[in-house]
């Protein structure tokens, strides 16, 4: 695959296989070669079935599953780093300044304000706090959560508010590679319609998206390349 | 939680090798570890695991049978532990670190009042005004939520997690680099573990800590710590970003752990 110059992910021949010792060692393949590269400024759409390894790709790249052959280069600090090879504290540096991860669970923090965490989430390096409460303000009020519960920590409140709770914090964070698995699941057109500009927004300001969209109209509206993942099932694995 | 300054800067501690023998029982076998500024490293593992034997080392309460544990001392002089004069190790237990102990009554002087009891730590490190000692002492155990019309109770009429909460403003009084804490959530209701993990959490992030929790509840290694090692029979059998090794578990007893959560 040709290396575009404003590359900011690309995967060359990652392979990822889970061994379940609790099952005997039972080997479970999910993935091999995949090879893909997302752009600055680009979404790029994770197609094919469910279960076909698409979260795992994700999270691969986001450094919480482990890589098993290939490289998952980043462009981290105006290089490319290998997360597959990166020790943990480059990983959370990497985490830090580059690659934000929008996931559909939010996993909460007892006792913590729904505009705290969307804060926390702006607040970085060249981001005040003013400005971090700002943004966060800004994204809870896009995303239709209501002021009231902004002082309430997310898991006090129903599960379709903080779904939306954890993509302003997602979105909240301005990193130059932006992975989103399933944000838009089981959200109302309107909430959906919100997502969708927000991505908009961020590929303007040259972020590389790499997505999981279930729904196809949402997919149609952000991709610019669909990467079909069924093309990276390993040969040994069972076909469903 | 914010996590690490830059990567490259030097470690806070490292341990090389570590090894600690009851006679011909294993407390821990050729454990290596390093922790940086800011760094929050969960030890997991079951009781006997070694994990509280490696804590006991790290700390210099026990010395180890081999293996080598330095500190970079607050003049960026990484020392060897077990060579340090006593004066050295006093400014170490009393100032730069801090313990959390599971039982609290091996963290706080019970006959003493709260105020006492974290007054006594500025008073080991020379402060002298019973004014500035009192208003410092009022201060931090208001930031760990504790009233300050109970400074002068005892820690005998406080509930479990208002010790808790105790110890751990006696430990940040002195505003240490390193804190030890040994299964500092055990015991508690949950409602009480909940508020705990939630300051030692915003404490980390607010004054860069680095700390190192030994604990058995993967949950508590999830919300708080960035790297997390497992242990089994002394040894260290897996270790990596807290994530990976509770999304991504390798080991079959990693596994086993893993897999015995309760989803809540």
């Amino acid at each position: 695959m040709l290396e575009k110059p404003q590359g900011m992910i690309r995967l060359e021949g990652v392979a990822k296989t889970f061994v379940m010792h609790l099952r005997g060692g039972a080997r479970l393949p999910i993935v091999a070669n995949v090879n893909f590269t997302v752009a600055a400024g680009t979404c790029v759409v994770l197609g094919g079935p469910s279960g076909i390894g698409k979260s795992s790709v994700l999270k691969m790249i986001y450094g919480n599953y482990r890589t098993d052959a290939g490289r998952i280069l980043v462009s981290h600090r105006g290089e490319w780093r290998d997360v597959a090879a990166a020790p943990p504290r480059l990983v959370l540096e990497m985490r830090r300044e580059t690659i934000g991860y929008v996931s559909q669970f939010l996993r909460t923090i007892p006792r913590v304000g729904a505009l705290d965490i969307v804060t926390a989430a702006a607040h970085d390096g060249n981001v005040s706090e003013a400005e971090a409460r700002g943004i966060a303000s800004e994204l809870l009020t896009r995303l239709n959560v209501p002021e009231r519960l902004w002082s309430l920590p997310p898991a006090t409140v129903s599960g379709g508010e903080q779904q939306r709770i954890n993509i302003a914090t997602g979105f909240a964070a301005r990193r130059p590679v932006l992975l989103l698995d399933e944000p838009t699941a089981s959200l109302d057109d309107a909430n959906r319609a919100v997502v969708v500009e927000l991505i908009a927004e961020r590929k303007r300001r040259g972020v590389a998206i790499l997505g999981i969209f279930h729904d196809a109209a949402v997919r149609e509206q952000v991709a610019d390349h669909i990467v079909d993942v069924t093309q990276f099932q390993p040969e040994t694995a069972q076909h469903a | 939680m914010n996590g690490t300054g830059s990567i490259d800067e030097r470690p806070l501690l490292v341990a090389e090798s570590v090894s600690k023998y009851y006679g011909a029982r294993v407390g821990c076998r050729d454990v290596s570890l390093d922790i940086h500024e800011g760094e929050v490293v969960a030890v997991v593992g079951e009781s006997g695991s070694g994990k509280s034997t490696l804590l006991s080392v790290l700390s210099t309460q026990l010395p180890p049978t081999a293996g080598c544990v330095t500190y970079r001392m607050r003049d960026g002089v990484a020392r060897d532990l077990f060579t340090l004069g006593e004066a050295e190790r006093r400014f170490l237990l009393r100032t730069d670190w801090g313990f959390v102990h599971q039982d609290a009554r091996l963290g706080l002087r019970m006959g003493v009042s709260a105020g006492g009891n974290v007054g006594e730590r500025l008073m080991a490190v020379g402060w002298r005004n019973y004014a500035a000692i009192r208003s410092e002492a009022e201060q931090w155990l208001g930031r760990v939520e504790i009233d300050n019309d109970r400074i002068d109770d005892k820690p005998t009429a406080f509930s479990g997690g208002m010790r808790q909460r105790l110890q751990i403003a006696k430990n940040m009084v002195t505003r240490p680099r390193l804190v030890f804490m040994d299964e500092p959530t055990g015991g508690l209701d949950v409602s009480v573990q909940a508020r705990l993990l939630d300051l030692i959490r915003s404490f980390v992030s607010t004054y860069g800590l680095a700390a190192i929790i030994v604990t058995h509840d993967l949950a508590v290694a999830r919300l708080l710590s960035h790297r997390t090692i497992v242990m089994r029979h002394g040894s260290v059998i897996e270790t990596g970003l807290t994530d990976q090794v509770l999304d991504d578990p390798r080991e079959p007893y990693t596994q086993l752990l893993v897999s015995s959560i309760l989803q809540g």
